[in-house]
């Protein structure tokens, strides 16, 4: 829009924004402040039933507490790795932003794969999200947890697929297609990722949409505004930890 | 096009620091939990004080927005605090209903 009203000698025209920022960088907060409020609400849901049920469940013992603070320090490295990218595309380094997104990229995808695991292994035990093994009165247990998991889990795989495309462009297409493809063939069709590894095509359909109809050099403000939001999908992380594992441990 | 982050200081060291400090913070958080430290009262006070002192590191630093602009930092802590105040009023009903039961 700027450089349009600057080509129209109409700069002065639009006044300088009120919070001293670019406006892609203020959708982006907004949005983020709506998914705050989403999150805070199935939070809230799992929350209120541990707290207030002395029969909640507590089927988190050792390996999955170890699993699930490998998963937070996955996290937690990869926004050391976003904001390292940041910082090179401020500099104007293409070689090294793109590499740096890649270390975030993979440990966003080492966080999905163990977080599928833990899934997994819920599973196999009998939960479901109406019903689990361990207390037949908290049959709500189940569906909190699937409901608030799953939503982080889908955020951070919409995350890897925003970095690809920011990061690969059109070069991240193909790839994409092949772990949708090796992730489908993988997966036994018993096991409930099986089908949900197709959230990766629906990402490739509507990325490829994006890039062809509106192909573009993604700049430092791009990289930035594409970290902003997955420093927040760690941030969301840091709540639920706590909350969902920390508070319902097993200890033996 | 103007920023206002884009001015500060940006030496690689401090996000070095900030993660190392989240990585202490959620390693206390687990030995907190696993040794079973607290009653769950407690234990839910102190790990929410840890996630809080976790989530002012992200949103601060790795978000950057302890560099933008006072209006910025006051529009955007809105729901932070909204959510925070739903947190006071859904916790202790929770524990409301454990001693006294669903009326």
């Amino acid at each position: 829009m700027s450089e349009v009203a600057v080509q129209h000698g109409m700069a002065d025209v639009y006044e300088p924004s009120l919070f001293g920022t670019y406006s892609k960088k203020i959708g982006m907060w907004l949005f983020l402040l709506s998914d705050t409020l989403t999150f805070g609400a199935l939070l809230f849901a799992y929350s209120y039933g541990r707290i207030s049920n002395p029969d909640w469940p507590t089927p988190f013992g050792k390996e999955s507490i170890t699993n699930a603070t490998i998963m937070t320090g996955c996290l937690l490295s990869s926004s050391l790795t976003m904001v390292l990218a940041v910082l090179a595309a401020r500099r104007g380094d293409r070689n090294w932003t793109r590499n740096w997104i890649l270390f975030t990229m993979l440990f966003g995808i080492a966080f999905i794969v163990l977080h599928g695991m833990e899934w997994t292994h819920l599973i196999d035990e009998g939960m479901t999200p109406f019903k689990n093994p361990w207390s037949a009165n908290v049959p709500q247990f189940g569906g909190t947890f699937f409901t608030l998991t799953g939503m982080h889990m889908l955020h951070v795989t919409i995350g890897v697929i925003y970095l690809g495309v920011v990061s690969l462009r059109k070069t991240f297409l193909p790839i994409l297609l092949a772990i949708w493809a090796v992730a489908w063939w993988l997966i036994p069709s018993s096991n409930v990722f099986h089908y949900g590894v197709d959230a990766l095509l629906a990402g490739f359909v509507v990325a490829a949409v994006i890039l062809i109809l509106k192909p573009k050099d993604y700049d430092a403000h791009d990289v930035e505004i594409a970290g902003l939001y997955w420093h927040f999908v760690d941030l969301v992380w840091m709540f639920i930890f706590p909350l969902v594992y920390l508070m319902s441990t097993r200890v033996t | 096009m103007h920023t206002a982050a884009a001015t500060h200081d940006e030496g690689k060291g401090q996000y070095f620091w900030v993660w190392g400090v989240l990585l202490l913070l959620t390693a206390v958080e687990v030995v907190l939990a696993y040794r079973q430290v607290f009653q769950p009262l407690r234990m839910l006070e102190a790990l929410m004080i840890l996630s809080i002192i976790k989530s002012a590191l992200i949103i601060g630093y790795f978000m950057h927005l302890k560099y933008e602009i006072a209006a910025m930092k006051w529009v955007l802590m809105t729901a932070v605090v909204a959510c925070l105040c739903l947190m006071c009023i859904f916790f202790p009903d929770a524990f409301r209903i454990v001693h006294l039961g669903v009326r």
